[in-house]
C-alpha cells in the first residue's frame, strides 16, 4: 500500500489537475452563471501551476517507472508535460477571450480541456500499450466534444462528427496494432516488448507497429490519415482549431517517438520505410494542398500536415540527433502556429469573425503592430532564415543528411521552398494589397499570446535557442541512454 | 477417440461456425432488423467461446453489455430511424473492385500472420489466473490494486464523455415551467386568492 501511495506522490501534477478539474466541475454545475468566468481563469491558472509542478517532480534517477510499469516518469515525459501544459493553457486563454465576446462561454468548456491535457500527460509517459491507448483516448475524447461545442454552428457539428468516427475508425487500427503485438511479443509493458524485439523482431510485430503507427499518424493528422483535418478545422470554433494544431499534435508525436525508439528501436529498417513514405506523402499533400486554400484556417490545416512531415523525417533518422532536432522543431512550431492562431482570432469585424485570406488585405495600413508580428510568425513557420523556424528544419535536415537520408533532406528543403510560396503570398497581401475593411481592436489576451509568440520568434529567439537546444539534447541523450 | 477430447470440439466448431456463418449474415441480411439480430447471435457463439475458455465473466460481460444494452440500443436506433437500407446499399458493386481487393489483402495478412504465430517463449499472461480462483475473485484481486491506475483513468474517460453528453444535449430553454414542490407547499391562500369587491352595475373593467 506504501508503494500505491508513493507511487502517486509521484503523479502529483496529474492528481492535482484531476482533482482542480473535479472541484472546478462542481464549481461549473452548482455555481451557475456567475461562476462560468471563475472556472475558466481558474482552469488556467491550474494548467500553469500543474506545470511548475511537472518541472518540480523530476526524478534524482533519470527515470522511475510508476504503478508497475504502467507510466515512466523520465525526462522526455517531463519535457512533454512541461510543453503540452502550457500549449494547453495558451489555447485555454485564447478560447477564454474568445468565448467571452461571442457570449458562449461556459464552464465544461474549460473542464474538457483540463482533461485533455490529463490525456496528453498520460500519452506523454506511457510505457504499456493499455496506457497509452486510454491516454489517447482521454484526450480524443475531449476533442471530438470541443469540435462540435458550437451548437448553433452546422459545420462544428459536422467537424465533430466526422472527427469523431474517423477518430473512431483510427483507434480501431491502433487497437488491432497493439493486439497484434501483445500477441507476438507476450507482453504490453514497453520494456517486455523491447526484449522480444532486441531478440529478433517477427513479422507479427511489423504488421503490428504498422498498425500502431497508422493509428497514431492519424491523430497527428500525417497524410495519408489526414483526411480529415480541413474539415474539422474549418468547422470547428477557432480557437479549438488552435488547440488541436498545437497540444495533441506534441503528445501524439512524443508518443510515437518513445515507441519507436524505445521499444522498436532493434526493428529501425522495417518501420524506417513506413515513416519515410509518411513523410515524404505529408510535405506532398500539406503544401500542395495549401496552395489552393482561400480559407486562413484550411491554410493551417495545410500547413500542420506539411510541417508533420518534417517531424517525421527527424523520427526516420532513429539517431539522438534526430530526437533532439525533433523536440526543438516541434516546440517552435508550436509557438508560432499559436501565434499564427491568435492573429486569426483577432480578424474580427464588428459584424463578426472573417476567415478568407483576402480579409488580412492591407492589414500593415490599418494594424501595423499585428502585421509585423503576423509576418515575423509566417516567416518563422515557412523557416525563413532570421526567424527561429528555421533553425527547427535546418537541424532536422543536419540529422537526415546525417543519418544517410541526405536525399530526404534535399527533399524537405524543396517542399519548403514550395511552402514559403504559400506563406509568402499571406505576407504579400497583407504588406501590399489595398486594405480592406478594418478589425475592431485587438483584445488583451490575444495580443498579448501574439506579441509572446513574436518576440520569441525573432529578437527572443537569441535567448530561447540555445536554451530549448540544451533542453531537447538532454532529453534525446537520457532516452537513447536507456537503451544503451 | 476419449469422448471427453471430441465434445469440447464438437462444440468449438459449432459456436465458431455459428459465429462466423451470422457475422456474414449481418453484412449480407437485407432487412436492418435482422441484421441486428444476427449480430445479438454472434455475441452469443462469441460468449459460449469464452465460457469454453474457462472466461465466465467475460462470457457474462458479453452478454450483459453487448446483447443487453449495445444490440437493443441499435435495434431501436434501426427502428426508429427511417433510413433506406436499401438506397444505402446501392454503391455496393461500385465499391465492391476496391472493397474486393482490402478484403483480399487483409485475408493474405492473416493468413501470413497464422502460419509464422508461435506463442513467445517467456510467455505468461500478465496476470496468471491462480488455481482454484474464480474469476471475479481473480479480478478483484489485481483491479485496484496492480491495474489501479488504469482502472482510476477508464473511469475518468466515462467522466468525459458524460460531460461531452451533456454539454451537447443540455438545451437551456427560457420560459419552460417546471414544476416546485415547496413552491407548491409553500403557496398559502393569500397567494393565490384575490377578492375583489365588485359594485353592483358596473362590472370588472
Amino acid at each position: 500500500m506504501t508503494d500505491l501511495v508513493f507511487n502517486i506522490s509521484l503523479m502529483l501534477p496529474e492528481v492535482f489537475l484531476v482533482l482542480s478539474a473535479l472541484i472546478l466541475l462542481l464549481l461549473g454545475a452548482f455555481g451557475g452563471r456567475k461562476m462560468t468566468s471563475t472556472v475558466n481563469l481558474a482552469a488556467i491558472v491550474v494548467l500553469v501551476v500543474a506545470a511548475g509542478l511537472v518541472l518540480y517532480k523530476i526524478p534524482d534517477e533519470g527515470s522511475k517507472e510508476l504503478f508497475a510499469g504502467a507510466l515512466k516518469l523520465d525526462y522526455l515525459a517531463v519535457f512533454g508535460k512541461f510543453i503540452a501544459l502550457l500549449a494547453t493553457a495558451f489555447s485555454l486563454l485564447l478560447a477564454y477571450g474568445y468565448l467571452k465576446t461571442e457570449n458562449r462561454l461556459s464552464p465544461e468548456f474549460a473542464i474538457l480541456y483540463l482533461f485533455a491535457a490529463l490525456g496528453m500527460m498520460i500519452m506523454v509517459s506511457a510505457n504499456d500499450l493499455l496506457s497509452l491507448y486510454i491516454g489517447v483516448e482521454m484526450q480524443s475524447l475531449a476533442l471530438y466534444v470541443l469540435a462540435a461545442s458550437n451548437r448553433d454552428s452546422l459545420r462544428s457539428s459536422e467537424s465533430g462528427l466526422k472527427y469523431f468516427v474517423l477518430g473512431a475508425l483510427s483507434s480501431g487500427l491502433l487497437l488491432y496494432g497493439a493486439s497484434l503485438i501483445y500477441g507476438f511479443s507476450g507482453a504490453t509493458r514497453f520494456d517486455g516488448i523491447y526484449e522480444v524485439v532486441a531478440n529478433g523482431g517477427s513479422i507479427g510485430l511489423m504488421i503490428g507497429i504498422v498498425f500502431l503507427l497508422c493509428g497514431l499518424a492519424f491523430k497527428v493528422s500525417a497524410a495519408p490519415f489526414h483526411m480529415w483535418t480541413p474539415d474539422v478545422y474549418e468547422g470547428a470554433p477557432t480557437p479549438v482549431t488552435a488547440f488541436f494544431s498545437v497540444a495533441p499534435k506534441i503528445a501524439a508525436i512524443i508518443l510515437i517517438a518513445r515507441i519507436l525508439f524505445e521499444p522498436f528501436l532493434a526493428m529501425i529498417a522495417d518501420w524506417q520505410q513506413v515513416i519515410i513514405a509518411i513523410s515524404v506523402l505529408s510535405l506532398t499533400v500539406g503544401y500542395l494542398g495549401a496552395i489552393q486554400q482561400k480559407n486562413i484556417k484550411r491554410l493551417m490545416a495545410y500547413s500542420s500536415i506539411a510541417n508533420m512531415g518534417y517531424a517525421m523525417i527527424a523520427l526516420a533518422t532513429g539517431t539522438i540527433s534526430g530526437m533532439s532536432g525533433l523536440l526543438f522543431f516541434m516546440v517552435l512550431y508550436l509557438i508560432s502556429t499559436l501565434g499564427v492562431f491568435a492573429c486569426i482570432l483577432a480578424m474580427r469585424r464588428s459584424e463578426g469573425m472573417v476567415e478568407q485570406i483576402e480579409d488580412l488585405a492591407g492589414l500593415s495600413r490599418t494594424k501595423p503592430a499585428l502585421a509585423l508580428a503576423l509576418t515575423i510568425l509566417l516567416f518563422s513557420v515557412a523557416g525563413v532564415p532570421p526567424a527561429a523556424g528555421f533553425f527547427g528544419k535546418y537541424f532536422i535536415f543536419v540529422a537526415a543528411v546525417d543519418a544517410n537520408l541526405t536525399w530526404l533532406a534535399i527533399y524537405g528543403a524543396v517542399a519548403s521552398v514550395v511552402g514559403a510560396f504559400v506563406y509568402l503570398r499571406l505576407v504579400k497581401i497583407i504588406w501590399f494589397d489595398e486594405p480592406a475593411v478594418e478589425f475592431v481592436p485587438v483584445k488583451f489576451s490575444q495580443g498579448a499570446v501574439v506579441a509572446l509568440s513574436a518576440v520569441l520568434m525573432l529578437p527572443g529567439a537569441i535567448w530561447l535557442l540555445p536554451a530549448l537546444m540544451e533542453w531537447s539534447q538532454t532529453v534525446a541523450a537520457s532516452l537513447f541512454l536507456v537503451n544503451g | 477417440m476419449e469422448i471427453g477430447t471430441v465434445l469440447p470440439a464438437i462444440a468449438f466448431y459449432l459456436f465458431a461456425s455459428t459465429a462466423c456463418i451470422c457475422a456474414l449474415m449481418v453484412v449480407i441480411a437485407r432487412n436492418p432488423v435482422r441484421s441486428v439480430l444476427f449480430l445479438i447471435m454472434t455475441f452469443f457463439s462469441a460468449a459460449a467461446l469464452f465460457v469454453m475458455l474457462g472466461a465466465e465473466f467475460l462470457a457474462l460481460l458479453l452478454v450483459i453489455v453487448y446483447v443487453g444494452a449495445v444490440a437493443v440500443l441499435f435495434l431501436f436506433v434501426v427502428m426508429m430511424l427511417d433510413v433506406d437500407f436499401v438506397e444505402l446499399k446501392q454503391g455496393f458493386a461500385q465499391y465492391l473492385p476496391l472493397g474486393g481487393l482490402l478484403a483480399f489483402v487483409l485475408t493474405v495478412e492473416l493468413i501470413v500472420l497464422g502460419t509464422t504465430f508461435r506463442l513467445p517463449e517467456n510467455f505468461s499472461a500478465q496476470v496468471p489466473i491462480e488455481q482454484g480462483v474464480s474469476n471475479i475473485e481473480a479480478f478483484g484481486l489485481v483491479l485496484y490494486t496492480d491495474f489501479a491506475f488504469f482502472f482510476e483513468a477508464a473511469g475518468l474517460i466515462l467522466l468525459v464523455a458524460m460531460i461531452g453528453a451533456i454539454m451537447l444535449t443540455l438545451n437551456k430553454k427560457k420560459g419552460v415551467k417546471r414544476q416546485n414542490v415547496s413552491d407548491q407547499v409553500a403557496r398559502t391562500p393569500k397567494d393565490g386568492l384575490e377578492l375583489i369587491d365588485v359594485k353592483p352595475g358596473e362590472g370588472l373593467s
